[in-house]
């Protein structure tokens, strides 16, 4: 993770000319597919099958007290969430080109906009801070869908529901800390082109966290039923 | 670094001298690593078949009470945990470890400490499992745990408790391993080492990783879901909440059937090592046979519900199942016809290991076929559930991946000590664990069509099972003895064994072209091959004669880093340390063994919770998750190489 961790190993000869490290994120994002796979799939198997509510989609009433549930999910506050974390996604591009291309000299006539894409402190704070919005934006949905009667024993919704975006928001929060630590190691010595690989390892995970939520966003809450 | 063995063949390093424990705790030299996992996974190994062996002494007569049935289950479930999760996946391990960089050409794995942590990880995870067995609180649930049996209600004690929580620490172990070694292979081949010139064992290998990386997710997934439902009251197997009680049996089996090729492909490997050099003849139809191991990983996806035919799946998915698990034996029967095509017209010898290797062919074919007749739903519905299945999986396991293994220990003993195991012991050990095995396993497939169930603790007389299963408690009281000539024999061998020079077997392929034990930086020069037999090329050029040869990838290799470090195919006669050779190592460190301690004390918190205990679950928890989040820091803002 940290740049300079095995940067003693950059000089060694590898097959594909790859560092080890850029092979083995991948590897790590190809099982963490199985992973949220596996979660999205019970999530899925289980939809319509709780047997009181609360629900997704649709309103419940106790049959017990007559209390009606209202339907749980808030699809307005998720878009919005959601396109945060899709721009943190775009402040992570600019923050990375901007490590790569750091000590290159600006274009003739570059104006404020150019000059802040060359700072990659500002796209790293910039994605830190989407991403925290989008964990901040998870921490009331939980709180408010606990609010509203739905806890994570409560029904097999409940139970599927709390535990796949819980997961990922848990992605998210390690994400989160890693951005911050190259932030970090940013602020004490520059982040140069040569970290860039410590950076781009950071961005894949990120954009791959991205992905998982655009498939939970799209299954979970846009598709009703 | 720390050699096991006196070397015959090369000075020892001049790293500072530390006590053999501390040497073992700091190390991140795959070959240590590689010995370290071996000890380790025979220890289980005999722990799992003394755990057999009360099992068959209960079964040997009708109505026997020489356990409980509580103890009973206690004793099935951990056999077959120990011996999946700590015997023979770990031993496949250590040759991964030992073999995939020797097999390459590499001087180490892509990531030392973190191979490292997978062993540590591996044994705390081994002994959290383990402690319980003997105190009678064990799991009990089977090695399958299914749910909602394994769920609090049906299961209230703390014994399935450590099972969920034990897996998932061991589960971690696999998959940082299966990362480590996959870009490895990927990515530290030596020049000219193309994916169709990696030997077998290591094709195989890579394989393997793959299927680790992707069916561990799944079952780590189905393991959480059952942690929630026994720790925070979740649903997800609660069937009053609603809850299909197959979500558990699909996502376990999609693991679990990956889970079986996981445990067989090396030693298939394996063998595919020990058939060429003991025929002295190239492997038949290499590139075939890394097809039908990929093919082996790719279908075994596909047939998990074929654990589920007695369900009630319904016609279409019976009969998909039945297809697919039935398709897995083109490629399998194709390993089989390669294997023996290998030695057809070859000069075979009968070492140790090739006797193991070859009596792996005869027991894989008799478990393959009687794993034909239950791929078939129909005759399923008969079979499922009884001991006929055991003793399939028995000849598969038995038959297919401890002898594989066995050949594979014999085999790689002397690269490992610098001594060759005793031939005689050897060949007393293969006959008496050969006929033991078939004494042991054979009388169940009568047993099963006689309609005995498995997992039963006890049997009335009278019903035609009392000659079998005591024919089946001979053979086991058989095998005893026979691995207690390989444990001798294995110890022996390390201190009085005869001296072996660098290539015993007069093999083809590069860890042969090393000293025995080969030095912390295995190759001097890292060798640049040109073809898939590269020692073969220079010992036996006639036997490669026919193989294609060229120097791809070498000018690659030489614009990367300079040619100083790199030299064409030789052997290797240095005896120097690498520090006078200037290579750098990876600097040992106790790190990563306590990132590994902070993870299992973490999960050992929740242990506590069910019974109230809070202040030591969550001392537990928060001190456990500090000693590793610390530790981790500590590791990765250190550079793996000391400065130089």
């Amino acid at each position: 993770m940290s740049a300079s961790a095995d940067a003693a190993h950059g000089h060694h000869y590898t097959t594909t000319g790859l560092d080890n490290r850029k092979i083995a994120i991948w590897a790590f994002i190809g099982s963490e597919c199985m992973l949220f796979a596996s979660l999205i799939s019970t999530y899925l198997i289980y939809k319509g099958k709780s047997l009181v509510g609360p629900f997704p989609h649709t309103p419940w009433t106790d049959p017990s007290s007559g209390k009606v549930f209202p339907a749980i999910l808030n699809i307005p506050v998720t878009s919005a969430s959601t396109f945060v974390l899709l721009m943190s996604s775009l402040a992570m591009v600019l923050a990375l080109s901007a490590v790569e291309n750091r000590g290159k000299p600006l274009p003739p006539g570059a104006g404020a906009w150019d000059k802040a894409l060359t700072s990659s402190k500002l796209w790293l704070w910039m994605t830190c801070l989407l991403g925290a919005g989008f964990l901040a934006f998870q921490a009331y949905e939980f709180t408010s869908f606990v609010h509203e009667g739905l806890t994570i024993r409560r029904n097999l919704f409940g139970s599927s529901f709390f535990t796949l975006t819980g997961f990922h928001g848990a992605h998210v929060t390690a994400g989160v800390i890693w951005l911050g630590s190259l932030l970090a190691i940013d602020y004490k010595r520059g982040l140069q082109p040569s970290d860039a690989l410590a950076v781009d390892l950071a961005a894949l995970y990120w954009h791959f966290v991205d992905v998982v939520w655009i498939a939970i966003f799209t299954l979970l809450y846009l598709i009703p039923g | 670094m720390a050699t096991v063995a006196a070397s015959p063949t090369y000075t020892a390093s001049a790293t500072p001298q530390r006590s053999r424990l501390m040497s073992w705790l700091t190390t991140t030299d795959h070959k240590v690593i590689g010995t370290l996992y071996l000890h380790t996974s025979l220890f289980f190994f005999v722990l799992g078949g003394l755990e057999a062996l009360l099992i068959r002494w209960q079964l040997m007569r009708p109505n026997s009470v020489v356990l409980t049935a509580d103890q009973y289950n206690q004793l099935f479930t951990m056999h077959g945990t120990t011996m999946v999760f700590l015997a023979i996946m770990p031993l496949s391990a250590a040759f991964f470890n030992y073999l995939i960089p020797l097999q390459i050409g590499a001087r180490d794995v892509a990531f030392p400490r973190l191979n490292a942590f997978s062993y540590w990880i591996f044994l705390l995870g081994g002994v959290f499992i383990t402690l319980p067995i003997f105190f009678w609180v064990a799991p009990d649930g089977g090695w399958f745990g299914y749910a909602p049996l394994s769920g609090r209600t049906y299961s209230p004690g703390p014994n399935m408790d450590f099972w969920v929580l034990g897996l998932q620490i061991l589960g971690i172990s696999s998959l940082a391993a299966s990362f480590n070694f996959a870009t490895t292979i990927i990515n530290m081949r030596a020049p000219g080492m193309n994916l169709m010139r990696m030997p077998m064992f290591t094709w195989m290998s890579f394989v393997t990783q793959f299927l680790i990386i992707l069916s561990f997710p799944v079952i780590t997934i189905a393991l959480v879901f059952l942690q929630f439902d026994r720790f925070f009251g979740t649903t997800f197997y609660q069937i009053s909440a609603g809850a299909d009680p197959l979500l558990w049996q699909h996502l376990f089996w999609i693991f679990g059937h990956p889970e079986v090729y996981i445990l067989i492909l090396p030693a298939f490997g394996l063998v595919s090592e020990v058939l060429p050099t003991n025929s002295r003849k190239p492997l038949f139809g290499y590139p075939v046979m890394a097809y039908s191991g990929i093919l082996i990983g790719f279908l075994g996806f596909g047939v998990w519900a074929h654990h589920m035919f007695a369900v009630g799946m319904g016609p279409i998915a019976d009969t998909v199942f039945g297809l697919t698990t039935m398709l897995i034996a083109i490629p399998t029967g194709v390993k089989i016809f390669n294997w023996i095509f290998t030695m057809w017209g070859g000069s075979i010898r009968f070492t140790a290991a090739m006797k193991f290797a070859i009596a792996l062919i005869a027991m894989f074919v008799i478990g393959g076929i009687s794993g034909i007749t239950h791929a078939s739903p129909p005759s399923d519905l008969q079979q499922t559930d009884t001991y006929y299945i055991v003793a399939h999986f028995h000849y598969v396991l038995f038959g297919g991946a401890i002898l594989g293994i066995f050949a594979g220990i014999y085999h790689y003993f002397p690269k490992m000590y610098g001594r060759t195991m005793n031939e005689t012991l050897g060949t007393w050990h293969f006959w008496l664990n050969f006929i033991a095995m078939n004494l042991t396993f054979f009388p169940m497939h009568f047993a099963g069509m006689l309609g005995m169930p498995r997992r039963i603790y006890t049997y009335d007389a009278g019903q035609g099972w009392e000659l079998f299963n005591m024919m089946s408690t001979m053979g086991a009281f058989l095998l005893a003895p026979a691995t207690l000539i390989f444990i001798y024999n294995f110890f022996r061998s390390k201190k009085h064994g005869e001296p072996c020079g660098p290539n015993p077997w007069d093999a083809p392929t590069l860890e042969w072209s090393i000293p025995s034990p080969p030095p912390e930086y295995n190759f001097a020069k890292i060798p640049m091959v040109t073809s898939r037999y590269p020692l073969w090329d220079l010992t036996h050029p006639e036997r490669t004669a026919e193989i294609p040869h060229t120097q791809t990838g070498w000018t690659e290799a030489t614009q990367q880093t300079g040619e100083h470090d790199m030299a064409p195919m030789h052997i290797e006669t240095e005896t120097r340390t690498a520090k006078e050779l200037g290579i750098p190592m990876p600097s040992s460190t106790i790190k990563p063994f306590f990132v590994a301690l902070g993870i299992v004390l973490m999960f050992s918190g929740l242990l506590f919770l069910p019974k109230g205990m809070k202040v030591p679950a969550f001392a537990l928890m928060f001190g456990g998750t500090a000693m590793w989040v610390g530790y981790l820091y500590a590791w990765l803002t250190t550079p793996l190489e000391d400065h130089h």
